[in-house]
């Protein structure tokens, strides 16, 4: 008998659910198990991961009998360039500065749209700079360099 | 009940609520969450995740009234674009699109508004009486509440969610048991261990509710809206003028025993767990539906089809406070982002709130009933502003959002790996919209993890391992029989109903234009939604529309 997967989300879904309880469980072996009364920090990690095996096996089997639709493709291009916006912010902050690294995140994150002008960007990132330092710096105060000059 | 501390309590409310700083942060707050409300792209729980950081220089009161008037504002601004646009600014407004735009068309937009005003104010009004008359008495009760009864009730509560969301019931408690996996990660309170930190040292407080909320809300939510759909170019704006605000006499005679059902619908699933402002409209809507005379005139502009999905979200969103302001289990995502901005004040959530800071408690609830009247003079005679916004394409609204979120995450820790994480998280939550898996559950256990593995180690300490104790004292055990029905109720009908749903589903789909067709021929997968309300089909559909507005607004 040939098995075929009917439907893709659930087979996926099934197998994150699986990869998940097994990373729990072989990263809780390192942690004390102890007993039910008087539990370790391995217990309950132990057992989650282990229902989540049991419900990741159940979900992907279903997917050998139930027919449903297929996965939609990734957008690759726009998750990888809102996670390289959100990173540079990340480190800028503390290297550059707030404004310039605000000024990167916004850029970047507007070229992974569909539609980009260079003007229309420009002008949108000075408005929420001049709005963000205005809000966050000056009004909330928190306390992060303007420039890497500080 | 004891009704002679309600009058008292509820002047220091007052006194609390009317203060000019809390005026200022209760109109901030509903200001925003209006604007949340009206532009489609970001829903209530992102915008929540996203103002925290405003949060962190006010005081614990002034915090929560304006988080608060995000979320409930939110309500309000998403059916006055549902309303005008045929576009639902906020799921819980999508059934509002089916009669409300039908109105504005027939050149009745003023009275559709001030309806769903009415019908709104009217609704939190009640909702904030309720929450006032439940509170105390549910407090005390949880008060006597041990570790067994916490646990069993965070299990009742965590089923509930998983039942009433969306989506495939095995996949949603899977999110659960993975949400609480993600709120093991930081240092175990009882052996002073680090777990799932790898190493990190900046995960030894755990993650915090921003990064997870952000990510799996924010950033995935843009990632789909960049990749999957084209830039929503077209949003017919109405063109007619709006003229006339006021309903006419009829029409308040017509709408009134909606408002009140959707009232009472709103309040009821309000205080569920797991319930919320979208499966309270959808339900409402039902229910009109079929008590009207002639249920022909939905889909044509039935005033009632306005009305009572209205109040009815408008209700929920109050009632939610019932179980996350006395029990500290927070019943939705919102809720939790609330309760984690509570604790970073340094409050610890709870039924000991009540007692010790009432001004918090007393101070929100009348907070809430003052910011649902500013709401009611923001929404109706400022009307064009907000139409206005909407003609904003999402170019210029992504870039901002994102700006908002990095500030936001960044800092509540003022750490570059919290981004990071939050990057990890969005991926995720995008891979988790791929493979159809609710985020909402996840985020509600990962609030909830440590709570019960701390309850259920207490738990079994004193029963010294014996697990019958959860069985065994009957509060916990009503709590356990009470889960193990729900789950019942849900597993029998879900084989038997699957042909039905989909016929009605495909049914409901078709009727409201502003979905993407290719759902229609999909197959129909259990939504659950509130079937042991009994009334079967109308609600499954509701659920499944709802869950494909999630993915347009």
């Amino acid at each position: 008998m040939k098995f075929k997967i009917r439907c893709p989300e659930d087979f996926w879904a099934g197998l994150m659910f699986i990869a998940f309880g097994v990373i729990a469980i072989w990263v809780s072996q390192e942690y004390p198990m102890g007993t039910a009364m008087r539990m370790g920090p391995g217990y309950f990690p132990i057992w989650l991961g282990a229902l989540l095996i049991v419900i990741g096996a159940i979900v992907s089997a279903i997917s050998f009998k139930v027919e449903g639709p297929a996965i939609t493709p990734f957008a690759w291009k726009p998750m990888i360039m809102l996670g390289v916006a959100f990173a540079l912010f990340a480190w800028g902050i503390d290297h550059i500065g707030f404004v310039p690294s605000l000024f990167g995140l916004i850029v970047l994150s507007a070229a992974a749209g569909q539609v980009f002008r260079i003007k229309e960007v420009l002008l949108l990132s000075v408005a929420l700079i001049v709005g963000a330092v205005g809000v966050f710096i000056y009004g909330v105060e928190l306390p992060y360099p303007l420039f890497w000059w500080r | 009940m004891d009704f002679s501390q309600l009058i008292p309590n509820l002047v220091l409310g007052f006194s609390t609520a009317v203060s000019l700083m809390n005026l200022w942060y209760c109109f901030i707050g509903v200001l925003v969450g209006t604007l949340v409300g009206v532009l489609p792209g970001i829903g209530p729980v992102a915008a929540v995740a996203m103002l925290l950081p405003l949060t962190f220089n006010l005081d614990a009161v002034g915090a929560i009234i304006m988080l608060s008037g995000i979320y409930y504002g939110t309500q309000y601004g998403g059916s006055t674009t549902a309303i005008l646009v045929n576009l639902p600014g906020e799921s819980a407004s999508v059934v509002t699109c089916i009669d409300g735009y039908e109105m504005a068309k027939q050149g009745r937009a003023g009275p559709a508004l001030a309806i769903a005003a009415i019908g709104s104010f009217f609704a939190g009004t009640v909702g904030t009486l309720i929450v006032a008359l439940v509170g105390p008495p549910l407090a005390e009760i949880a008060l006597k509440f041990g570790a067994p009864e916490y646990f069993s009730l965070m299990v009742m509560a965590l089923i509930a969610a998983a039942v009433l969301a969306h989506g495939s019931l095995l996949k949603t408690i899977g999110m659960i048991v993975l949400g609480l996996l993600v709120g093991i990660v930081g240092t175990d309170v009882n052996s002073g261990m680090s777990r799932f930190t790898f190493g990190a040292s900046g995960l030894a407080d755990g993650l915090s509710f921003a990064m997870v909320a952000m990510g799996l809300f924010g950033f995935a939510e843009i990632l789909s809206n960049l990749g999957d759909k084209a830039d929503t170019a077209s949003r017919d704006v109405l063109k007619k003028k709006i003229s006339g605000l006021m309903p006419t006499w009829q029409d308040l005679k017509d709408s009134a025993p909606a408002i009140l059902r959707g009232t009472a619908i709103g309040a009821f699933f309000g205080t569920l767990p797991g319930g919320g402002p979208t499966i309270s409209a959808f339900s409402a809507y039902a229910v009109e539906k079929k008590v009207a005379k002639d249920p022909s005139r939905f889909g044509k502009g039935a005033i009632q089809g306005v009305a009572a999905p209205e109040s009815a979200n408008n209700a929920a969103v109050q009632c939610a406070y019932i179980t996350t302001l006395t029990l500290g289990i927070p019943h939705g995502a919102t809720m939790a982002l609330m309760l984690g901005a509570l604790t970073i004040q340094g409050i610890a959530p709870g039924p000991q709130v009540m007692t010790q800071r009432p001004d918090l408690f007393w101070g929100l609830i009348c907070s809430m009933w003052i910011g649902n009247a500013m709401l009611v003079i923001l929404n109706l005679p400022l009307v064009g502003v907000w139409v206005k916004l909407l003609k904003v394409p999402y170019r210029f609204l992504f870039p901002a959002i994102m700006a908002f979120m990095a500030i936001g995450v960044y800092s509540v820790n003022n750490l570059d790996l919290d981004v990071y994480m939050a990057i990890f998280f969005g991926i995720l939550g995008y891979v988790f919209m791929k493979l159809k898996c609710e985020p909402a559950p996840l985020i509600l256990a990962f609030v909830l993890g440590p709570l019960m593995e701390e309850n259920l180690r207490r738990a079994l300490l004193i029963s010294r391992g014996d697990p019958t104790v959860f069985v065994t004292r009957p509060i916990s055990a009503a709590f356990l029989v009470a889960t193990f029905l729900l789950l019942a109720f849900m597993i029998v009908p879900s084989i038997r109903k699957k042909r039905e749903e989909a016929v009605a589903e495909a049914a409901v789909l078709g009727k409201t234009g502003c979905f993407r067709r290719r759902k229609v021929g999909q197959k129909c997968r259990a939504p659950r939604g509130a079937a042991f309300f009994c009334m079967a089909g109308a609600h499954r559909a509701a659920a499944a529309t709802a869950r494909a507005c999630d993915e347009i607004t």
